[in-house]
């Protein structure tokens, strides 16, 4: 009942002044490796109010997944300063601000699909009852109702992926960090889970960062595209795109959404020539 | 009915054979040696006698001695099916009751072993420390013989009124608690980062990862390192028979067969201890095909 109560409250709110959800500055982060460091990151600055769905494209081994994982206070940044909800990573995390889900399904393998969605559940202690009634909604919500008693190998790569979406949105995350999530999926599939995906952000207001190498995928779900460049890795261009909240996958055919796929691949081309440049 | 056939079939040629084959391989070598080893004092009988004896009389007199230097597989399977079967189960010469003895204490032995193993490594894996200044300990521990230590503990431990079953386990535990504690050390640190990342993207406290992740991650280490455990306190316990002559036990059949020249003797206790050592380490087997079931390993 309160929940209900907050919504629009909260909605008006986010009307009034955008909530800084994250914000990095000058950011840089170096791993020390054997073979000596390795500038993963270097002077990223970057705004992400609430409500927003931003997409990180650029080439492989741009730092992606590092700067998620900076985010998500799995990775340490060497300097700079980055803020969570307006606390550090840490706090943030301890809070359980996001649900995250990586590169790969990283499913418990002696877990069957319902048991690995209830994983976050019974960590953050919530009933069972509750718990069974969040995994059958979860599994519906990414077409994969039926499938809580098999476990993980009998399921192909694709639903694997899509049951680790569903166990990352099973505690209602504000926030939700994506690493390619859609990276090992065919065509068919894909888009329908970028349009489930588009609702369900549309619904919930949650904010996404979403990493992702396809450009067509990222115009689609974004307000704000991020093209990343290599080596360092850094911010190469910010693009704004929002192509409204009703879009269908048919948008995809419009001048609007073509003239910024261009431009997001000029800047992916830039990067790289810059990049060239540089070696 | 097809089906059972067929898993009949597939164990006939999985199991069956080839165990069959190598046990008869076994047989035959083990006649060759009794004949060969038992021969000399057939010939010195003869020699004695001033006789001649013909090549079937010799095998065949190899095989029925009443001390053998090496008892045929017949002599010792009968001998043991009269101690197994004969005799009660209560009677000090019955091989039931030396294997029981035997057994509680191996079991005892192993059972705390197990525990001390699981509860080293887990003390290990979370803590640098105890890493660095455990681990050379533990692995000291196996490097004094046991042979060595184990009249000491058994002395001792009589000195202060502690006899019977618990100083056995106590060598029991010694030798058993290292491949558990080993084993364990690598299972529970084998989850993979993004397994533990994930958790830490929940916040879970250090006992949630353990139970919901490193515990359940180290199963197959737990039980290929207790399949190694049981097998050496089954070993530790004769062991500890033999030092203070006992009077129970395998170990203390062994001892006695061995004083009296009781060669069927030995052997029938050796072979008893064998099969044990092959019905736990398949126990364990058994169980943790069951737990592997529930954990929804493909088979
Ligand atoms: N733990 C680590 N230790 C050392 N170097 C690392 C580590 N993690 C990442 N790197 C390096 O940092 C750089 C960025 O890696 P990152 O995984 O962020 O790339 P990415 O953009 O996600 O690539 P992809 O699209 O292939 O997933 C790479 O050069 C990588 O080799
Ligand atoms: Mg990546």
């Amino acid at each position: 009942m309160t929940v209900v109560a907050l919504r629009p409250k909260a909605k008006i709110m986010a009307d009034a002044a955008p909530k800084n959800v994250i914000d990095v500055k000058d950011l840089s982060l170096v791993f020390q490796t054997n073979d000596g460091p390795v500038n993963a990151l270097s002077n990223i600055n970057l705004a992400v109010n609430s409500g927003e769905f931003v997409s990180f494209i650029g080439p492989s081994g741009c730092g992606k997944t590092t700067l998620l994982r900076v985010i998500a206070d799995l990775e340490q940044p060497t300097s700079g300063s980055i803020s969570v909800n307006g606390m550090t990573p840490s706090q943030a995390r301890e809070k359980r601000a996001y649900g995250y889900v990586f590169q790969a399904a990283a499913l418990y393998p002696w877990r069957t699909i319902g048991g690995n969605i209830s994983l976050p559940l019974e960590v953050m202690g919530i009933p069972k009852e509750e718990r069974k009634a969040r995994i059958a909604k979860n599994l519906e919500l990414v077409n994969l109702a039926g499938f809580d008693k098999k476990f993980p190998w009998q399921l192909s790569g694709g639903m694997q992926q899509r049951a680790s979406i569903a166990r990352a949105l099973s505690f209602d995350p504000d926030m939700l960090l994506m690493d390619e999530p859609f990276g090992a999926l065919d065509e068919i599939v894909r888009d329908h889970l970028n349009e489930q995906l588009l609702k369900l952000w549309a619904k919930t207001q949650k904010t996404v960062i979403f990493v992702t190498h396809s450009i067509p995928e990222a115009v689609f779900l974004s307000t704000k595209i991020v093209v990343m460049s290599p080596r360092p890795g850094r911010i190469h261009e910010i693009i704004d795109c929002n192509l409204g909240s009703e879009r269908t996958l048919d948008i995809r055919e419009t001048p609007e959404f073509l003239e910024i796929a261009h431009r997001v691949r000029e800047g992916l081309r830039h990067g790289h020539s810059y990049d060239e440049a540089h070696l | 009915m097809m089906e059972e056939r067929k898993g009949f079939s597939a164990m006939l040629h999985d199991r069956v054979i080839p165990v069959g084959t190598i046990l008869l391989v076994i047989l035959v070598l083990w006649y060759g040696f009794a004949i060969f080893l038992n021969a000399p004092f057939e010939r010195d009988q003869a020699a004695r006698a001033n006789t001649t004896i013909s090549t079937s009389q010799l095998i065949a007199n190899t095989m029925v001695q009443e001390r053998p230097v090496l008892p045929a597989p017949h002599q010792v399977a009968a001998e043991i099916r009269k101690t197994v079967f004969d005799i009660s189960p209560t009677s000090k010469r019955s091989l039931i009751y030396h294997g029981g003895v035997t057994l509680s204490s191996t079991l005892l032995g192993f059972a705390f072993g197990t525990l001390l193993g699981i509860l080293l490594a887990i003390a290990i894996v979370h803590s640098r420390t105890l890493d660095k200044s455990l681990m050379p300990w533990i692995i000291t521990s196996q490097t004094v013989p046991i042979l060595a230590i184990a009249p000491m503990i058994i002395v001792v431990l009589n000195a202060v009124n502690i006899t019977g079953l618990l100083p056995k386990a106590m060598i029991s535990t010694y030798l058993s608690f290292f491949p558990v504690a080993v084993g364990m050390v690598k299972g529970l640190r084998s989850p993979e980062i993004m397994h533990l990342d994930l958790m830490r993207t929940y916040n879970a406290s250090k006992a949630q990862v353990f139970w919901k992740l490193r515990w359940p991650a180290s199963m197959p280490y737990l039980f290929t390192s207790m399949k190694i455990a049981v097998a050496i306190s089954l070993v530790g316990a004769i062991v500890g028979e033999l030092p203070t002559g006992a009077v129970a036990g395998i170990g203390a059949r062994l001892l006695a067969g061995s004083y009296y020249g009781q060669t069927v003797q030995i052997w029938a206790a050796l072979i008893a201890a064998a099969l044990m050592a092959a019905i736990l380490v398949s126990l364990i087997g058994i169980i943790s095909t069951l737990v592997n079931r529930r954990m929804g390993v493909r088979s």
